[in-house]
């Protein structure tokens, strides 16, 4: 039997049980405060009792003596209350300036003395163009069938990546949604001012610029049409699944300035962008976790790889570019809506 | 030193620039420029992988009719990195840009001391 502690209370091991469990040990900590701010009371009341005691019992004089002293204590106090707010911070943002200045300064000097030992810039032979490149660049078409290799690389070598890629996107999308959307319940916590505004704006909607609606009559199509082209061919040229996706948001968003938020509710709300997210996230994740189980360094996922440079080659970097790029287009628009007004 | 420094004018371009963000980041006062800041600090990253992966004289890693040899194209990893850096500092950016929106709905100003000083009253 182990032997008791009187002092168990205020052993090491009892408040380290107490901070794991995550309670504050209050009872100690406020007593001992209390206590402090007790003494500390004490002490004034008792100079003021001692200056009072000393000058003479003479009525009126005392107790003005006695204001004068307590107005004193007060100002003090109060001095020492606003001081942080009013001088402290003044005098810490002078250092925190220069400091970070310096801080600056020295992690640009420290850098660029790095950089000066860095290899020639440009040249061939540099040690970040290692096998990994190499094996890349000469390897690329056959395994994956894809011209463009840095597309072959980022949607067959690295597609787990990818994946992780296009759900950031979608995870910030959906937080900007819980941060800014307005709902009816927002809406009843909101100021009239603010109501004004968002109808304002509807009715602001209704007659929109003529010029503006057929330029985009003409250039919506258009600019769809080239995002449509940069995701189809992403494997062949330049481009591919984010940048096409980003340009037919672009065009949405277009489409929206010129026509309103009723036309485009038509085609585009909070169903269709969850919807064809989540599709596409899950028909990606689909279709990469069959190429993973086929082969384990996905080489032989059964889709033949067609010959590289027709549209339908690359086995499954079509279909991969195809889900990022709807990814992207809704993210983008959804960006734009709901930091225009917090709705679609 | 320096003469390597001018060879290497892309990195030291894409260092300064990053120097520049980050002091924008500690010195400014305004929620939206330290943002601003954040995102200049990206744009240099990524300056300084897209140099570090080009090689001088080559093309761009795609396998067109005209091009053939393998020592022709250019380092295809850091491209990769960029294109995920990018897509990653986007979302940060949005979700930050929120964030700002709102604290701005709560105290009415975008100043960070303020914000902190309002949070702080509030709290006693």
């Amino acid at each position: 039997m182990s032997k008791k502690n009187d002092n168990y209370e205020s052993t090491f091991w009892y408040r380290l049980k107490y901070w794991v469990n995550g309670e504050e040990e209050t009872v100690l900590e406020e007593e001992s405060e209390r206590h402090e701010a007790h003494l500390k009371r004490v002490a004034i009341e008792d100079r003021v009792y001692r200056a009072f005691s000393e000058i003479p019992d003479d009525g009126e004089e005392q107790e003005a003596h006695y204001r004068a002293l307590k107005k004193e204590l007060y100002e003090l106090s109060e001095k020492y209350k606003t001081w942080p707010e009013k001088q402290g911070v003044k005098i810490f943002d002078r250092f925190y300036r220069i400091f970070a200045v310096i801080l600056c300064i020295g992690i640009i000097g420290i850098l660029l003395v790095t950089v000066s030992y860095l290899p020639q810039f440009g040249s061939a032979n540099n040690p970040n163009n290692n096998e990994v490149s190499k094996r890349y660049i000469e390897k690329g078409l056959e395994e994956t069938g894809a011209t463009n290799i840095v597309t072959g690389m980022i949607l067959d070598y690295r597609a787990f990546d990818t994946l992780g890629e296009s759900h950031v996107l979608f995870i910030s999308a959906c937080s900007v949604l819980i941060l800014i959307r307005v709902d009816k319940k927002r809406m009843e916590d909101m100021t009239q001012e603010e109501l004004d505004e968002i109808r304002g704006e509807e009715l602001y909607e209704k007659n929109q610029d003529i010029i503006l609606q057929k330029v985009a009559f003409f250039l919506v199509p258009i600019i769809m049409l080239f995002g449509i082209y940069i995701i189809l061919n992403g494997h062949l040229s330049p481009g591919g699944g984010f940048p096409g996706g980003a340009i037919i948001g672009a065009s949405f968003i277009l489409y929206l300035n010129a026509f309103g938020y009723e036309k485009t509710r038509k085609f585009f709300t909070y169903k269709t962008f969850s919807v064809i997210s989540i599709g596409s996230l899950l028909c990606y994740a689909l279709a990469k976790g069959y190429s993973f189980y086929m082969g384990a360094n996905h080489l032989d996922s059964g889709i033949p790889l067609g010959t590289p440079g027709a549209i339908f080659s690359g086995g499954l970097i079509l279909l991969l570019n195809i889900c990022v790029g709807l990814v992207v287009a809704c993210t983008m628009y959804a960006f734009y809506s709901l930091f225009r007004r917090g709705g679609m | 030193m320096l003469e390597h420094l001018l060879d290497n004018y892309y990195e030291t371009v894409s260092i300064i620039l990053f120097g520049i963000g980050f002091t924008m980041l500690l010195l400014n006062r305004n929620l939206i420029k330290k943002i601003m800041g954040l995102n200049i600090m990206d744009t240099a990253i990524y300056l300084f992988l897209t140099a570090k992966g080009y090689i001088a004289g080559r093309v761009a890693p795609i396998l067109t009719a005209g091009v053939q040899e393998k020592d022709a194209f250019i380092n295809p990893v850091p491209s990769g990195l960029v294109l995920t850096g990018i897509v990653v500092s986007v979302s940060v950016t949005a979700f930050m840009l929120s964030l700002t929106i709102r604290l701005y709905r709560r105290y009415h100003t975008l100043d960070i001391d303020k914000i902190a000083m309002l949070a702080k009253r509030e709290d006693l």
